[in-house]
């Protein structure tokens, strides 16, 4: 039921690969990643200058990171890209099911170089993102100070947009509930800690929005649809910057996640992927991202290289992380993912 | 007795002989005309034949491929050949023994040394919700056993020795199976061998059943109620007039159905027009929840339907002469009674065709419902995109593709029961 602009997306995509796949030669590499502000980015940061430095012509894709385009690409073993740009949990996912590669970090850089979670066997970092509470100042008088805040509802009434998933929710949930961010995880494996984290949502469910592509809780905003919605702190940075909304970012209670990029299985020119991999790995280009879309380095020793007008707006920027924060969970995620989104979508549906 | 007279017994006789003669001929010029015929339709059968195999090809097999796997899944029991031979004279009660605990073993060492252990780990927990975890944590425990002996490291675990287990991992080697469609239909095998509900909080499908229906039936009956009047219009109004209106209302037909949706998100929304134009009105003295909502998706689906319904319906209006209903007039009958007598027995057809048509349409809108309607208002197509592109469990997206087109084709088939194939009139 999600990501329907992403289906047809990738449909175009589709065709556009069943051309491309014959095409290819040597120098070209396919990259597929999910669009809208965050891929502008990557462009500019990532693909142009690795073009230019290599001459490695770069195909871009696009889609929102649903593993069935991959899984149908590796099944019938028509592979026509080299990497692909995923979410942590569907690295796990993709990875257990074999329609991943696992990478050689030999070839890519020091592992231990990357923050803690953000090196996985089967998909490496990419940046930092925090999902996070955006608000309309002009609309809501009152300011919210922490993410939590989505469960008041008689302080901030009206409707607020949430992603249509459990993850972050159900954290959000427990939290809200008075669990401490240490315990979340501890909590949220045992049975009574997921009824009692669907109990929380239930208490605002009919003032819930949900969305499911990263550029629509900004259009929410916009179109004064919601009073508040989670979002991932890049969109909201974009429409605050490039299209100067009078958007207000909470960081209280945030969530930090990575982003990752895998190489599918059968893809065709691994080599040149392993190429761009280390490149992007590098610390002084992982840093570059951040210029472009404020989304923080996943290399330790990136810090230093990261423009100094950027650095306050990353979700991993000190003043960011003086409030309470949580990490997220990448092994919960791939153990309990499956049956938690069956159980989050039989809720939502009823 | 002279010469031989034709008597009166002979008579018949000659009569058959005639009509056999008669019958001969007859039968060969038919044979030859079937032969004939024959040859016309193996040469216009050899020109659509591109068509069909293309068909077949793309369309046929793919779809009975796709949906066999609603009923058809080898995965567990191509996985566990050794627990699957162990099982063989498990009565099915208690627990089955040490024998089948070590072959479980094997077979999971044999599946990580393939790299199939996640499927099958997935596959017993499409059976048996957190399954997943056990059998990949089992796994990995008997991969760094470090000498200790599996039957250990299988007890060590208790998920093994759980009630439940053993019934669905036999369940499971069977390669026919019915889970998934029971799923479907919100049904599970108990541990007695019964058929019985799923608890309440896994309860989705039937309802969700239940509502396509629902929005489909509403959508259709709103095409309706707006279709019919403009199909009159436009078939009682001048030629060039006719034509404007025909445009009109293809002119949206003819527009992307993304287009269409993501236009009324922009009217529906809460700042948008129609919220805008009914305070104006002062109708509501609040903005109404149009987007996300089961309304706002009725709207717009009747919008993108309309065509559909009016179409069939126009194309047999046209058909029927205005002088009939001056015969009726001009034999007494009030406006009312000669549209019930003489009209709505012939526009009748039409109006089945295009209600037929957009209720059929309706039940697998996808896009519609996933831009338009809240979490509450998503149709049975939702989730099995869901279950193909998100959670990757093909099985029962099949299944539940399956019972939707067995649901199309009974209706399908019951109008065509009460009104006859050659009476569907569609365009």
């Amino acid at each position: 039921m999600k990501h329907v602009r992403k289906n047809l997306l990738a449909l175009a995509a589709a065709t556009a690969c069943m051309t491309i796949g014959h095409a290819a030669f040597a120098d070209e590499l396919s990259i597929m990643a999910s669009g809208g502000a965050w891929q502008d980015a990557q462009r500019k940061a990532w693909f142009e200058p690795f073009s230019k430095e290599t001459g490695v012509k770069i195909l871009e894709q696009e889609y929102l990171g649903d593993l069935g385009k991959v899984k149908a690409m590796v099944d019938t073993g028509n592979v026509p890209i080299d990497l692909v740009t995923v979410e942590t949990a569907t690295v796990l996912q993709g990875c257990d099911a074999g329609i991943l590669e696992r990478l050689d970090y030999s070839k890519i850089g020091p592992r231990d170089k990357f923050i803690e979670g953000s090196a996985l066997d089967c998909g490496v970092g990419l940046d930092a993102y925090g999902d996070i509470l955006a608000y309309d100042p002009t609309v809501l008088k009152d300011a919210p100070t922490s993410v939590l805040d989505l469960f008041d509802t008689t302080k901030f009434p009206g409707k607020r947009a949430m992603r249509k998933f459990p993850a972050q929710n159900l954290e959000w949930a427990l939290m809200a509930d008075g669990v401490a961010p240490a315990d979340i995880y501890k909590v949220l494996a045992t049975p009574e800690g997921v009824d009692r984290a669907f109990k929380k949502l239930d208490t605002i469910k009919k003032d819930i929005v949900w969305w499911d592509a990263g550029a629509q809780p900004a259009q929410l905003l916009a179109s004064k649809e919601v009073v508040m919605t989670t979002a991932w702190n890049g969109r909201i940075q974009n429409a605050i910057d490039t299209d100067g909304k009078p958007f207000k970012i909470v960081w209280n209670n945030q969530i930090l996640e990575y982003d990752m990029i895998a190489i599918p299985k059968g893809a065709k020119s691994p080599d040149l992927a392993y190429k761009y991999l280390a490149y992007i790995s590098e610390p002084k280009n992982n840093a570059k991202l951040a210029s472009y879309i404020t989304y923080g380095p996943v290399r330790t020793d990136a810090a230093s290289f990261v423009a100094p007008d950027a650095l306050p707006k990353l979700p991993n920027a000190p003043d960011h992380l003086s409030g309470a924060y949580l990490v997220a969970d990448t092994e919960f995620w791939g153990d309990y993912g499956e049956d938690l989104v069956k159980r989050f979508n039989a809720w939502l549906a009823q | 007795m002279s010469a031989l007279q034709p008597s009166d017994l002979d008579r018949p006789a000659l009569a058959r002989g005639r009509s056999a003669a008669a019958d001969t001929d007859l039968k060969s010029v038919s044979a030859a005309l079937r032969r004939a015929e024959f040859g016309d339709r193996l040469r216009s059968l050899a020109l659509a034949a591109p068509l069909l195999v293309l068909l077949a090809l793309s369309f046929g097999i793919p779809i009975v491929l796709l949906l066999s796997r609603a009923v058809y899944d080898p995965t567990i029991a191509e996985a566990l050949p050794k627990t699957t031979a162990a099982l063989a004279d498990w009565n099915g009660q208690g627990q089955p023994g040490d024998a089948a605990l070590a072959a479980l073993a094997a077979d999971l060492s044999d599946n990580q040394a393939k790299g199939t252990a996640y499927e099958l780990a997935k596959s017993i927990n499409a059976r048996l919700p957190g399954a997943r975890s056990q059998v990949l944590k089992t796994v990995r425990k008997l991969e760094n056993a470090g000498g200790q002996p599996p039957l250990d490291i299988m007890k060590s675990v208790p998920f093994w020795t759980a009630p439940g287990t053993w019934p669905a991992i036999a369940s499971g080697t069977h390669r026919l199976t019915s889970f998934y469609l029971l799923s479907a239909l919100d049904l599970r095998w108990n541990a007695d061998g019964g058929i019985e509900r799923v608890p309440p909080e896994q309860a989705i499908f039937l309802q969700v059943f239940m509502r396509t229906f629902f929005v489909a039936a509403a959508v259709t009956l709103a095409t309706l109620l707006l279709g019919f009047p403009l199909a009159y219009l436009i078939s009682s109004v001048p030629k060039g007039l006719a034509a404007i209106l025909i445009v009109a209302v293809l002119l949206p037909f003819w527009t992307s159905i993304l287009v269409r949706t993501a236009a009324w998100t922009v009217l529906l929304q809460k700042f948008g027009l129609v919220n805008d134009l009914l305070l104006w009105l002062g109708v509501g003295s609040d903005r109404l929840d149009l987007m996300y909502s089961r309304m706002g998706l009725i709207i717009a689906m009747t919008h993108i339907q309309l065509p559909f319904t009016l179409l069939p319906i126009y194309s047999v209006m046209r058909t029927i002469q205005p002088s009939q209903m001056k015969a009726a007039y001009s034999l007494g009958a009030r406006p009312f009674t000669a549209f019930r007598r003489v009209y709505l027995p012939q526009v009748f057809p039409g109006v089945m065709a295009g209600c037929l048509l957009t209720f059929i349409l309706c039940l697998g809108y996808y896009i519609t419902p996933a831009l338009i309607g809240g979490a509450s208002d998503q149709l049975i197509s939702n989730f099995i995109a869901n279950y193909v592109n998100v959670e990757l469990n093909w099985e029962m997206a099949a299944a539940l593709s399956f019972i939707l087109l067995v649901f199309t084709l009974a209706l399908f088939g019951i109008f065509a029961r009460i009104l006859g194939f050659d009476r569907l009139k569609l365009v």
